[in-house]
């Protein structure tokens, strides 16, 4: 049985038909000159109408996309739903005190926490909260893999460079620098803690390409990378047994009298109480913010991805970068729509899969950086019109997966795409024998809060917040405006330390004075000031799907 | 806009009455009930979407919705069927007359260890979960795992020591808790699968012996200095150096 409606049947056997001709042909490149304007006409993030200028705080005049300033330029959830209402939060007598809280239970969050007790920080000092389940987080998704020179074909200067021309060059080098010369360490720390690197018999990585990067430099755990290194490093947070406080988000952090962090009011979800925690170093390991759903796209994230690290950094006075940059993935799906917007790895078309139109065409070399291959898709949807337009009159276009089988033997897929065979088989696909409808989906935010490479929050004029440190995806800076593939695992883990080791260092030097809400208060009057009349309230937590029937 | 996020077209619920446009797989309604409570959803809508259509804010029972992270475990049966079935609820469709209920937590202790003190063997797994050895071969785990992992070959495995072979027959696990609701031996398969991994990622792997030399290179600042170099060369030397290494040359800095 085919998950596919029958209108889509002719088109499949055009691809089908059209096939053992495509085997033969490299599909074309696109030409230097052509890519600026496929970019411009085709690219969401070229669309100016979908930004516009933020109109408070340190990021005042810098372009974001409407979802984002709207998020930024919010009330206060706090204060909407508590101070405002005469609701006490008591601050006298917090309900935690530690050295350490980590705001955000992902990838970033768990490796602060354990580099905060490998530093000398106890394990009942540490508090990691966060807002839906341990490793419920866009880290357990990553399927390609992670990225580290550990070769002797490979070195951490070609490494830097890949990434710096990955991100147009608008990186900070002292923070790719960071990331790239931890990276064989990371992978070592990884392998120690007993991740399952895919491995030759003899021990050596197998190394893979991944987009854009000049070397074989992708280390991965089957298609379950991410998966294999969040619940390593979950385990290995429980078997130290650091405090972990589930379903309890951030909804806003403390100050003391000094104006330095202070800690963090969280909400237990399921009750709707505030928690006061008091703490000398705080770490935000919020993740990003692809359940924004920017220009009504679909995502690959998870349900908790709403920026709320973000925004809550932004009150105390960070600097943001790079928000308007928004990565699109070329291939999320487009049909079942049960998994719209979903991720088919990268790892398709490096296998061989072409990107194919109505017509039998393969109209782009599929290994092209992932903003064009984004925008050729959406000109084979948009003018060209030789998408496939789907039952509820969304559009896609083929990606010729069994192709794979033919090229490199039958059983490829199987072997190393595991999870997305099984995926579309649940609701009645063969990738093996028939193609994937995809079309591209939001996917990661490139920007987000300003660190330097102690991983400390900048704020005003680029000095650090006191005790403020972040890492992961809710900072930007290291990928610039456009992130490879494979880096974000290493950034989460190499600034993920990073933090960790700091906000130790910072808790041990560190006397929090008294709590204080003063900087919420002062948002609202901000607001004031600035003539904004908005009915957001942020950090949005989780989104709102109540009685929709979008698939997403 | 075409891709984007679009609504069902015409969803007026009509007892019985086809909706229309409602996905490929069923232009009609189904009748499902939530924890015992009738509802009529369109059909082809996902349960977890199906919740949220009728207006359920979820909290528990979600995380990634896509399939990678067991947080959605949600069991059911069928009119005119004795079965219970579970899975994921973001993988697996609303079907007509399905009665089910999300399981918001899977109870489940997790033994703790120093994974520094263990050695790679199926002695100190089964010392650490000992229940291990209590599994009767029913095989009830294997029928409900929405990976497709022979969960019960996989605890056999580990009872006659064969920790390298149970951890890559274990590495798909999500942690979904299912095959565990169902155990009558009661054990918790995910702990267990996760501490015969990581024995297997740490100690029966071979070590790569290149990241080691790497990083005794980096320790030494064998890149510093070009480092220092390069960084302070700016973007036009970046520029030119990143477009020789991506014609595979070598880059002198
Ligand atoms: C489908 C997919 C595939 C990917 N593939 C790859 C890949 O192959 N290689 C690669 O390098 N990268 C990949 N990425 C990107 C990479 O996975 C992420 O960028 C990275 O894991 C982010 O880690 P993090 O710790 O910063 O955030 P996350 O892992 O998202 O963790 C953030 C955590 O913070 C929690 N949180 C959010 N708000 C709050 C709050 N207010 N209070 C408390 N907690 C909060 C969240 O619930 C979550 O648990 C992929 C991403 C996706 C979505
Ligand atoms: S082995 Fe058990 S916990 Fe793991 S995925 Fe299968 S059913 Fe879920
Ligand atoms: S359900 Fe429990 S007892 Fe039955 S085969 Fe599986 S592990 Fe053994
Ligand atoms: S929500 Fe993660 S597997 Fe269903």
């Amino acid at each position: 049985m085919s998950g596919y409606p029958p209108e889509f049947r002719e088109s499949i056997k055009i691809i089908e038909e059209t096939r053992e001709e495509r085997l033969k042909i490299t599909p074309p490149r696109v030409p230097l000159e052509e890519k600026e304007e496929l970019l411009r006409k085709f690219h969401p993030d070229y669309k100016k109408e979908a930004k516009r200028q933020i109109k408070i705080g340190a990021g005042k005049g810098e372009y974001a996309p409407h979802e984002v300033a709207n998020l930024l330029e919010a009330h206060s959830f706090l204060y909407m739903n508590a101070l405002s209402n005469g609701v006490e939060i008591d601050l006298e007598d917090p309900d935690f005190d530690v050295d350490v809280l980590i705001i955000g239970g992902g990838g970033g969050g768990a490796t602060a926490a354990l580099w905060a007790l490998y530093n000398g920080i106890p394990a009942d000092r540490i508090l990691l909260a966060t807002k839906l389940r341990f490793g419920d987080a866009n880290t357990k998704m990553a399927q390609g893999g992670i990225q580290a020179a550990d070769r002797e074909y490979d070195s951490p200067i070609i490494h830097f460079l890949d990434v710096m021309r990955g991100g147009h060059y608008t990186n900070d080098p002292d923070l790719v620098r960071i990331l790239v010369t931890s990276a064989p360490f990371i992978i070592k720390w990884l392998e120690e803690l007993g991740v399952m690197f895919d491995k030759e018999p003899d021990g050596t990585m197998i190394e893979v390409s991944g987009g854009g990067t000049s070397r074989l430099r992708m280390h991965s755990a089957g298609d379950y990378t991410g998966l294999e290194i969040m619940r390593t490093l979950m385990d290995e947070v429980l078997n130290r047994e650091i405090r972990v406080l589930e379903f309890s988000p951030a909804v806003e952090l403390l100050t003391d009298d000094e104006g330095n962090i202070a800690g963090a009011v969280l909400m237990n979800l399921e009750t709707e109480q505030y928690l006061v925690v008091r703490a000398k170093s705080t770490v935000l390991t919020t993740g990003g913010f692809g359940r924004l759903h920017i220009q009504g796209f679909q995502t690959t994230n998870h349900y908790g991805a709403t920026m709320d690290g973000v925004v809550l950094a932004y009150r105390v006075g960070a600097e943001i970068r790079d928000l308007d940059s928004v990565q699109y993935h070329p291939t999320g799906a487009a049909w079942p729509l049960q998994i719209a917007g979903q991720l088919v790895t990268e790892k398709v078309r490096s296998l061989g899969a072409q990107l194919v139109n109505t017509a039998g065409e393969a109209f782009v070399y599929p290994l092209e950086p992932r903003d064009i291959v984004a925008a050729a898709i959406i000109r084979e949807c948009e003018e060209r019109k030789k998408g496939v337009i789907t039952p509820v009159g969304t559009c896609g276009v083929w990606l010729d997966s069994p192709m794979i089988e033919i090229i490199r033997g039958e059983g490829t897929i199987e072997r190393y795409l595991p999870a997305m065979l099984r995926q579309f088989r649940r609701f009645g696909i063969d990738i093996r024998k028939e193609p994937i409808l995809v079309y591209p989906t939001l996917h990661y935010q490139n920007g987000g809060i300003k660190i330097n490479t102690n991983a400390q929050v900048l704020g005003n004029g680029g000095r650090p917040i006191g005790n403020l440190f972040a890492a992961g995806e809710v900072t930007g800076g290291v990928h610039g405006k456009n992130r490879l593939m494979g880096n974000s695992l290493l950034e989460i883990t190499v600034f993920g330390r990073i933090a960790g080791i700091n906000a130790a260092k910072n808790a041990r030097n560190t006397n929090v004075g008294k709590l204080s809400l003063k900087h919420v208060y002062r948002w609202e009057e901000m607001l004031k000031e600035a003539g904004i009349e908005t009915n957001v309230v942020a950090p949005m937590i989780l989104p709102d799907y109540k009685g929709d029937i979008k698939f997403r | 806009m075409p891709g984007t996020v679009e609504t069902i077209k015409d969803t007026k619920l009509v007892e019985g009455k086809a909706v229309e446009g409602v996905l490929g797989a069923g232009k009609k309604l189904v009748t499902i009930y939530v924890m015992g409570k009738w509802y009529q959803v369109p059909a082809g809508l996902t349960i977890t979407k199906a919740l949220e259509y009728l207006g359920y804010r979820l909290v528990r029972g979600v995380g990634c919705r896509a399939g990678f992270c067991g947080a959605c475990t949600t069991l059911w049966v069928k009119k005119n069927d004795y079965k219970l079935y579970s899975g994921l609820a973001c993988q697996t469709m609303v079907e007509d007359g399905m009665y089910l209920v999300q399981i918001p937590f899977v109870p489940a202790e997790k033994r703790i260890y120093n994974i520094e003190e263990l050695e790679p063997n199926g002695s100190v797994v089964l010392a650490l979960y000992p229940e291990v050895t209590r599994c009767i071969g029913c095989n009830a785990c294997t029928k409900v795992c929405p990976q497709e992992i022979q969960v019960m070959d996989t605890i056999q495995e580990i009872i006659r020591g064969n920790i390298a072979k149970a951890a890559r027959m274990a590495f798909d696990c999500i942690s979904c808790g299912s095959c565990s609701l169902r155990c009558p031996a009661e054990i918790k398969h995910f702990y267990v699968f996760q501490l015969v991994r990581r024995l297997y990622g740490k100690y029966i792997a071979p070590k790569a012996k290149h990241l080691e030399k790497r990083v005794k290179e980096i320790e030494e600042r064998k890149y510093d200095g070009a480092l220092d170099r390069l960084i302070r060369a700016g973007p036009d030397k970046w520029r030119e150096l990143a477009e020789k290494a991506q014609k595979d040359e070598e880059v002198e800095t």
